[in-house]
């Protein structure tokens, strides 16, 4: 029956994309990155809105909601699958207010369970959402478009491990501009390595530093470009560890800290308590196993993140603009509704 | 500087002349005033004199003149120069940057007859990093010095005052070509050539040398064993049950404290903090787990997930310059930032031989560059940076020193006691009134 191997493919999808998820939580970071994750989490819950069983709005959002909470238990550290879900949420709510010609809260709770305009909301949903698919494509690009206003000739640009976001950022300004990009490698994973030699390639003027270096260094520096890897409700980040100590050298030294991350980025957690922010990685990274004797000894950490508080934070560019950390709040509330925060 | 010294005697010397002349053209100007010219003009050259100190030669490698000023007298004292490594970043163009791979013998030809063989020793122990820590520097300096001082036969008509000076000034510049002496070592020198030139003339020779190897004994003594036990006293003192100490890197005088503290049944915990690409942590980790005490190593990188659980810092110091800046391992100013922000109170231990004149606001006019191959790390079987050189952009930068601002650092804890860092000055003009 094709309608049982529809369903079967569907499941199938799921299981794969929850796989590779649980998969990627090894210390060098998901199989894929935030972009193609968010992409893919899109087209996974496209495909369930097109395939499974409903019949209103209340029902498709309760199904989405199993769903998303199925993908976001897989990886919890991995932000862009929730606040993909919740973007579709929002998009359902406001497809069906739209049919439903009313702009009321109240009216929209009560009649979510009602069967109402059923055909026209699921063309309308599966339509929004290829409209989403099209703006996660375009996200890099509308953000290294912003490139030229930001950076002039002759600067010295740090960054901190390697960012896809960034790295077309800094491609495009090259075009046009020269500068000079110090890169800070990130032990233990040394993703700054290849962010150095992509940027070398494209005949910029690359100095790869330790970790260690960074605080002296950071009095030539005039800008600091990183990425991250969720921007937090408050304005703060959730970035690669030794990102704080880059913020607060930048601060040190009054050099500008700009962020370059896509709104799919944005999440409505804030940052909690120590134990369920962190997260941890095999501490073989940082202490192998060759080193025998002492192992059993000591207690080795190996954390992936850092938070790094609003009040060090200059600019966030995103793939609607720049906005300054103190707005956060207000794009969260236009991209979420309040009642999905908690899947 | 002979060429500064006849500049000013030249201009001193013009000028007097000049005022003498006027003086007698016209003997209506008043003589005191003409006087005081005079007499201000004499002692504003003898100040340019003094003042003006030249340069080190190792800070300004972008200067040709001074290469070749350099290379001559390098071959003056037979002695082979050393050839730079790799690309530089343009920042430090003025800093040498040597390669520590290829073996020292490929990199230079060391002529056995001209310098002493416990001194080729010491140098390739140097430069490979064996001997590494200003105060392990400095003692096998003082060790290497009094080996030579031992073989060492004043030639006939010559006085052992000044032939051994001269002796070892090939032997200077010939550790410094295989590593960048260090500001210890510097101050060691300075007291060796001191004492040897303060021998009396009548001397005998036995009788001198058993002096001079006495006195480095006595340096040796004094200003490292006897000083690490009164800065462990005072550390000590510093150090309460139920503390977690945050360390960075391997200094020898911090895990001294931590050793003599645990000893003396103090109960607290230590957080190793370490970073690429020397990863000197592991050697003081393991030191202090041999001791008994709990340890836990974490990188650089995570130092703002630890620090919330520390309750002080300790950080060693290469050097403690007249600003009151602290000269040490790179790495140690962002520790000190970062618990700044904290709140932690930030304990330096430094000898006093380490104080030095130098003043230094940032990380990159002084400092010394390592091999730039020591960043490339393999992961996975994969070296990101293993074709760096090829690539024209692409640079490497591995420092080994920086200075951290004297407000980040709470207390120094010195032999003569817990001074801020602004007293650095004070203890250097006290010392030389000593001397």
């Amino acid at each position: 029956m094709p309608g049982a191997d529809k369903e079967a493919d569907l499941t199938e999808r799921i299981e794969a994309f929850l796989a590779d998820l649980k998969r990627g939580g090894c210390g060098t970071g998901p199989i894929r990155g935030s972009g193609e994750t968010a992409r893919e989490t899109t087209a996974l819950l496209r495909k369930v809105t097109a395939q499974a069983r409903w019949s209103s709005a209340g029902d498709l959002m309760e199904i989405i909601r199993k769903e998303g909470r199925r993908m976001t238990a897989a990886q919890p550290s991995e932000t862009t699958v929730g606040n993909m879900v919740l973007r579709v949420l929002k998009i359902i709510r406001e497809e069906y207010a739209r049919s439903r010609g009313s702009s009321e809260e109240t009216d929209q709770q009560e009649s979510l369970h009602k069967l109402q305009h059923f055909v026209h909301l699921k063309a309308n949903v599966i339509e929004a959402i290829n409209e989403l698919l099209t703006e996660l494509d375009g996200t890099t690009d509308n953000i290294a478009m912003q490139a030229l206003e930001h950076i002039h000739s002759n600067e010295v640009i740090m960054t901190v491990g390697r960012s896809r976001t960034v790295e077309a950022f800094l491609k495009d300004a090259a075009r046009k501009r020269k500068f000079h990009v110090i890169v800070a490698e990130c032990a233990p994973f040394c993703q700054g390595h290849e962010m150095a030699t992509n940027l070398s390639k494209a005949s910029i003027e690359t100095t790869v530093i330790a970790d260690a270096a960074i605080f002296a260094v950071m009095s030539r520096v005039n800008k600091v470009i990183i990425g991250t890897q969720t921007v937090l409700a408050n304005g703060g980040l959730r970035a690669v560890n030794g990102t704080h100590t880059v913020a607060l050298a930048a601060r040190h030294h009054s050099t500008p800290l700009i962020v370059c991350a896509p709104m799919f980025k944005l999440s409505p957690q804030f940052p909690n308590e120590e134990d369920t922010f962190h997260k941890f990685v095999s501490p073989h990274e940082v202490l192998p196993f060759t080193e025998g004797e002492i192992l059993s000894k000591v207690n080795v950490h190996c954390p992936v993140f850092d938070y790094v508080p609003p009040e060090l934070i200059t600019l966030f560019i995103s793939n609607i603009g720049g906005n300054a950390p103190s707005y956060i709040y207000r794009l969260m509330s236009e991209l979420y509704h309040p009642e999905d925060h908690d899947l | 500087s002979s060429i500064l010294h006849i500049a000013a005697v030249v201009v001193s010397g013009t000028s007097v002349v000049v005022y003498m002349y006027t003086w007698c053209l016209s003997s209506s100007i008043h003589i005191s005033a003409v006087v005081v010219s005079m007499f201000s003009t004499i002692i504003c050259g003898f100040l340019f004199l003094l003042v003006v100190k030249r340069l080190p030669e190792h800070v300004q490698v972008d200067d040709p003149a001074v290469v070749k000023r350099l290379a001559k007298k390098l071959e003056r004292q037979q002695i082979p120069l050393r050839s730079d490594y790799g690309y530089k970043v343009s920042l430090f163009s003025h800093l040498h940057q040597y390669s520590r791979k290829a073996p020292l013998t490929q990199q230079l030809s060391i002529p056995s007859t001209v310098i002493h063989p416990s001194i080729v020793r010491l140098g390739l122990q140097y430069s490979q990093g064996i001997v590494a820590g200003s105060n392990a520097r400095s003692v096998a300096l003082l060790h290497a010095f009094k080996q030579v001082i031992r073989d060492y036969t004043t030639p006939p008509n010559e006085e052992l005052s000044r032939d051994l000076v001269n002796k070892l000034k090939p032997y200077i510049s010939f550790l410094n070509q295989c590593r960048p002496l260090s500001a210890s070592m510097g101050n060691a020198i300075k007291y060796i050539k001191k004492e040897i030139s303060n021998i009396p003339s009548q001397c005998k020779e036995e009788e001198a040398k058993t002096k001079l190897l006495t006195c480095i004994d006595r340096y040796i003594e004094e200003k490292i064993v006897l000083a690490a036990k009164a800065i462990s006293k005072y550390a000590i003192e510093k150090i309460s049950d139920g503390d977690v100490i945050l360390v960075y890197g391997c200094s020898s005088l911090v895990n001294n404290i931590l050793c003599e503290a645990f000893e003396k049944s103090r109960k607290f915990r230590v957080i190793v903090v370490d970073s690429r690409p020397r990863l000197e942590g592991r050697e003081a980790l393991r030191r202090l787990v041999q001791r008994g005490i709990s340890c836990t190593y974490v990188l650089i990188s995570a130092l703002s997930y630890i620090l919330p659980e520390v309750s002080k810092v300790f950080l060693g110091a290469h050097a403690l310059l007249a600003n009151g800046y602290v000269m040490s391992r790179v790495g140690t100013s962002q520790i000190a930032l970062v618990a700044r922000t904290f709140n932690v109170p930030v304990l330096v231990c430094c000898e006093t031989y380490k104080f030095c004149e130098k003043v230094q606001t940032d990380s990159f006019v002084s400092n010394e560059l390592d091999d730039p191959d020591d960043l490339m790390v393999t992961r996975k079987g994969k070296t990101q940076l293993e074709n760096w050189q090829d690539v024209s952009s692409l640079g490497l930068l591995n420092l080994v020193y920086d200075v951290t601002p004297p407000d980040f650092v709470d207390l120094v804890i010195t032999d003569l006691g817990m001074i801020p860092c602004t007293s650095v000055p004070v203890v250097l003009r006290v010392k030389n009134l000593d001397q």
